[in-house]
């Protein structure tokens, strides 16, 4: 199989990568560039554990093409953080001990911080709704809303 | 296995008419991907069509509507025009997969899956849409049910791609509305599901119909006998009674783990009595 040649940006970064026409944008980000805050749990879009934001739209990066991200913005966990200074979601996640195992963790920060952009102030329904394509085993789920509703109220400021 | 982006859809149709060997057209993906992982295809190449120009686009036209074949549900979510002229198409596309299978899962990928049980198709057939096919030999434009051939199957030829999906400018007095059954909440396929589009009368009675059920056959049932139960009425009791029991009457469901034929024969008449008084609703109907 012929390589495929990827220009891409990622986190804000110019990136450039040689991949195979059938492998994952999940698979690229974690064998061929150290990215490994997106997890694999399924592999089938139904877990949301390799969430990633692709042009501004949440996506499980297990069903998209490593070649498709040509050109494109891609934002994975990696992004999240400024240096030692954690985003909210991620600061509130540890406060209210939102993850147990941390597999799902990367996929529910990316998936909340894709909610809160288009939605500030979501109702405790919105959040589940929104955050539906992720599965979580340990926390039962109640510990992940209420750090996204506390992480909601820190970013508008309240 | 070779990777392509076409940048014109002649190019992605000489491409596929052309290839000796197995050849999977990509939008979403979101289909594709999964039957790649699971071994069940193994394409020889992939034709991605998101770089043809009009594919991701929405365009409301003097005819109506037409949505371009990578345009992701997400997108028909957002579109404010749409979603008023034919809200009942786009819930049935805003209920495939997760908020991350949105952003990527088109209706023409769902029509071209031909699972019986896809939601967005019986809301299309409801709604009278029509598929443009551009093909070796050039475009033709064929109703949306005419393409589901059987699960798994459609009856596009080699080399053909559907390029768009064309839904009518809405009269006066129109509505249409999509019903599916799962035993949870969200995020799962029909056991069965129900189409009604209706356009009404300065009086509020039913001029046309049509309904659709899914998940009830090996492709998507019109059940024109149920359309012609409707038209006429102003939706009272017996005529809804009528309406389930012929639906039910049209379905040749299978048994299987979702459900059993006696099940998705019963909840199919429901279903489409629903839906018709929700459509019958949102077309200004009382």
């Amino acid at each position: 199989m012929a390589g495929v040649a990827v220009s891409t940006t990622i986190n804000g970064d110019s990136v450039e990568y040689l991949c195979q026409p059938d492998e994952t944008l999940l698979e690229v980000l974690r064998d061929r560039l150290g990215l490994t805050g997106a997890k694999e749990g399924c592999g089938t879009g139904d877990c949301g554990a390799c969430s990633v934001i692709l042009d501004g739209r949440l996506v499980c990066s297990c069903l998209v093409l490593g070649a498709e991200a040509e050109g494109r913005q891609v934002e994975t966990v990696e992004g999240m953080a400024h240096g030692e200074q954690l985003h909210p979601l991620q600061q509130k996640f540890l406060e209210h001990a939102a993850l147990q195992c941390g597999i799902c963790t990367p996929g529910f920060l990316i998936a909340a911080k894709d909610l809160l952009a288009k939605n500030p102030s979501p109702t405790e329904e919105e959040i589940r709704f929104g955050l539906a394509g992720n599965l979580c085993r340990c926390t039962g789920y109640d510990k992940i809303v209420r750090a996204v509703q506390d992480a909601a109220n820190m970013m508008r400021g309240a | 296995m070779r990777y392509i982006r076409p940048l014109s859809i002649e190019d992605a149709v000489g491409t596929l008419a052309s290839s000796a060997r197995t050849a999977a057209i990509l939008a979403g993906g979101s289909d594709l991907l999964v039957r790649m992982k699971g071994g069940f295809v193994e394409p020889d190449l992939i034709v991605d069509i998101k770089a043809v120009p009009g594919l991701g686009d929405v365009q409301e036209t003097a005819e109506g509507f037409r949505i371009g074949a990578a345009v992701p549900s997400a997108v028909l979510g957002e579109n404010t025009a749409l979603k008023k002229a034919w809200p009942g198409v786009v819930e049935a596309a805003r209920l495939i997969g997760s908020k991350q299978v949105q952003g990527r899962c088109t209706i023409v990928g769902n029509l071209c899956n031909a699972s019986p049980a896809a939601d967005s198709v019986p809301a299309m057939v409801a709604a009278g849409a029509k598929a443009v096919i551009v093909g070796p030999s050039g475009r033709r434009t064929i109703p949306v049910e005419t393409v589901p051939a059987g699960p798994g199957r459609t009856t596009l030829a080699k080399g053909e791609i559907i390029e768009a999906i064309l839904l009518d400018k809405r009269p006066p007095h129109a509505g249409d509305a999509y019903l599916r059954f799962i035993p949870r909440t969200e995020m799962d396929i029909a056991v069965v599901s129900a189409g009604v589009n209706l356009t009404l009368d300065e009086k509020g009675a039913v001029k046309t119909a049509r309904v659709a059920l899914g998940a009830a056959a090996p492709t998507v049932l019109l059940v024109e006998e149920a359309a012609e139960v409707l038209v006429g009425s102003k939706l009272d009791e017996a005529t809804l009674e009528r309406l389930a029991k012929v639906c039910s009457g049209a379905c040749r469901p299978i048994d299987d783990k979702r459900g059993t034929i006696e099940f998705r024969r019963k909840v199919a008449g429901v279903l489409a009595r629903r839906a018709a008084v929700t459509a019958y609703q949102r077309a200004g109907g009382k």
